[in-house]
C-alpha cells in the first residue's frame, strides 16, 4: 500500500480530515474516499467540466487537482449548494427549465453556474455562454441549461 | 528535491496539463513537486522595472490585474482565452511555456511582451529569452533538476501597442489551429520596432523575423501590414493533423498576422 498522507480541509462548510494518495485526483478523493458522488467524472481530462467544484472561490476541475493541493482549502461540491430550507435558485431553475437530461454534466454546470451569478449577477446571455464553455453536455444542445441561468439570475435579483 | 530524481522529477503548476499527461502516461515520474507554495513563483509584480510574473501564476489572476490588462495586452488577450474558466482558475503562464507544446496560447504572446525566462537550478540561475525556451514538441532548454521561476518583462514602451488571437473552429475551450501575437512601437507615425510570433504552425512557437525586420521604419498603413503577413507565413512550417491541413494553417498565418497587427497598431495609437 502507497503511504497515505493527511489533508485537511473545509468542505461544504464543514472541517473534513482525510488520507489521500500523493498520485490522486481531488476528484478521486471526493467521490471515492469521502463518498461525495454528486461531483462527476466525464472526460476525466479537464475538457468536459462535470468535475466543476469551487475551491476557494474559483471553479476548477477536479479532475485537475492532486487531493494534497486541497490541503487549507475551502471547498464547495454540489452537495454544499442547496440549503436546508431548499434547493438554490439555480437548481430551482433547472428543474423548472428542464435543463437536464442524463445528469451527468448537471452538477457541473449548477456549480459553476452559481459562481458566476454570485459574481455577476447580470451576466447576460453571451457572458453565460462564455463563462459556461467549460462545461459539455451531449443531451440539451444548452439552450435550456442557457435559459435556466438567466432565470436563475432573475429569481436572486428578485430576492 | 527536483535534481535527486533527475529526468523522474517534474514541477507542479496549475496541473491541467501535468495531471493529464500523467493520467496517460505520456510520461511517469517518481516525484512532482508543487510550485505553488512558493511566494516567487506565483507573484504578479509590475514595477518600472517591468513586470515579474511567477511562472505558477495562474490566468485568471492575469488577467484580473487591471495593470497587466493596459500594459500588457496580448498577454492579457492569451490568458483570457485560453482553456475554459475553470482551466484558467489553475492553468499559468510559466506551465504553458514549460508543458512547451507547439499550440500554446500564452507563448507568442510572452514572446511579443519581449519575455525573458529566469530558470533556477542545481547550479544557479540563467536567463532565457521566451523565443528560446521551447525546443521542439513538449521540449525545453529546462535541464533535470532545474524550474523556470519567473518570467521578466521589460516596461511598455511609449507608443506600444500587441495583440493575440488565434483561430479555433468552436467559440472557446480548443487548441488554436494557428496563432499570432504581435506587438508594434510607434513613434511620430512610423513603426520603430515590431515583433510577431505565431502559434501552432511549427514544432516550437516561432518568431517571424523577416515580418518584423520589413515593418521597422514604415508607416502602419493597410499594404504594409498585408506585405507584412505575407512574409510571416514563410516561417510557417506546420503539419497536417486532425485540427487543420498545412494550406490551411499557412492561409491562417497570414490572416491572423494581418488582424494582429492592425490591433496592434489600433492599441498602440491608443497608448
Amino acid at each position: 500500500m502507497p503511504k497515505k498522507i493527511h489533508v485537511n480541509a473545509k468542505i461544504n462548510g464543514d472541517e473534513a480530515d482525510f488520507l489521500v494518495e500523493a498520485r490522486q485526483s481531488l476528484l478521486e478523493v471526493l467521490r471515492d474516499v469521502i463518498g461525495l458522488t454528486g461531483t462527476k467524472e466525464g472526460c476525466n481530462d479537464g475538457n468536459c467540466g462535470a468535475c466543476t467544484i469551487s475551491m476557494d472561490g474559483r471553479i476548477v476541475d477536479a479532475c485537475c487537482v492532486l487531493a494534497v493541493e486541497a490541503e487549507g482549502s475551502d471547498i464547495l461540491t454540489i452537495e454544499g449548494v442547496a440549503s436546508p430550507e431548499g434547493l438554490h435558485p439555480v437548481q430551482q431553475a433547472f428543474l423548472e427549465q428542464a435543463a437536464l437530461q442524463c445528469g451527468i454534466c448537471t452538477p457541473g454546470f449548477i456549480v459553476a453556474a452559481k459562481a458566476l451569478l454570485e459574481k455577476e449577477p447580470d451576466a447576460d446571455e453571451h457572458r453565460i455562454r462564455h463563462w459556461l464553455a467549460g462545461n459539455l453536455c451531449r443531451c440539451t444542445g444548452y439552450d435550456k441549461i442557457i435559459r435556466a441561468v438567466m432565470q436563475a439570475g432573475e429569481m436572486a435579483k428578485a430576492k | 528535491m527536483m535534481a535527486e530524481k533527475g529526468a523522474k522529477a517534474r514541477a507542479l503548476a496549475g496541473g491541467t496539463d501535468l495531471l493529464i499527461h500523467l493520467r496517460a502516461k505520456v510520461f511517469e515520474l517518481d516525484r512532482v513537486v508543487d510550485m505553488k507554495k512558493i511566494p516567487e513563483l506565483t507573484e504578479i509584480a509590475i514595477s518600472s522595472e517591468g513586470l515579474t510574473l511567477g511562472a505558477a501564476a495562474p490566468c485568471y489572476q492575469i488577467y484580473e490585474n487591471d495593470a497587466v490588462r493596459e500594459t500588457y495586452p496580448a498577454l492579457f488577450d492569451s490568458t483570457w482565452m485560453i482553456g475554459g474558466i475553470q482551466i484558467q482558475g489553475r492553468a499559468s503562464v510559466g506551465g504553458n511555456l514549460a508543458n512547451a507544446a507547439p499550440s500554446g496560447d500564452t507563448i507568442p504572446s510572452v514572446i511579443v511582451h519581449r519575455g525573458v525566462c529566469v530558470i533556477a537550478g542545481p547550479n544557479g540561475r540563467r536567463e532565457v529569452p521566451a523565443e528560446e525556451f521551447c525546443t521542439g514538441p513538449r521540449q525545453s532548454v529546462l535541464q533535470d533538476g532545474e524550474i523556470l521561476v519567473s518570467i521578466k518583462f521589460p516596461p511598455p514602451m511609449k507608443g506600444e501597442g500587441s495583440h493575440y488571437l488565434r483561430f479555433i473552429p468552436r467559440n472557446e475551450m480548443d487548441i488554436a489551429v494557428a496563432g499570432t501575437g504581435a506587438s508594434v512601437v510607434l513613434n511620430n507615425g512610423t513603426i520603430e520596432s515590431a515583433r510577431i510570433a505565431l502559434a501552432s504552425v511549427a514544432p516550437t512557437p516561432v518568431v517571424a523575423s523577416e515580418a518584423e525586420a520589413f515593418l521597422v521604419g514604415k508607416e502602419p498603413t493597410e499594404e504594409n501590414i498585408v506585405e507584412a503577413s505575407e512574409l510571416a507565413k514563410k516561417v510557417a512550417k506546420p503539419i497536417t493533423d486532425m485540427r487543420g491541413t498545412i494550406e490551411q494553417r499557412v492561409h491562417l498565418v497570414g490572416v491572423l498576422t494581418k488582424r494582429a497587427l492592425r490591433k496592434a497598431v489600433e492599441r498602440a495609437k491608443g497608448a
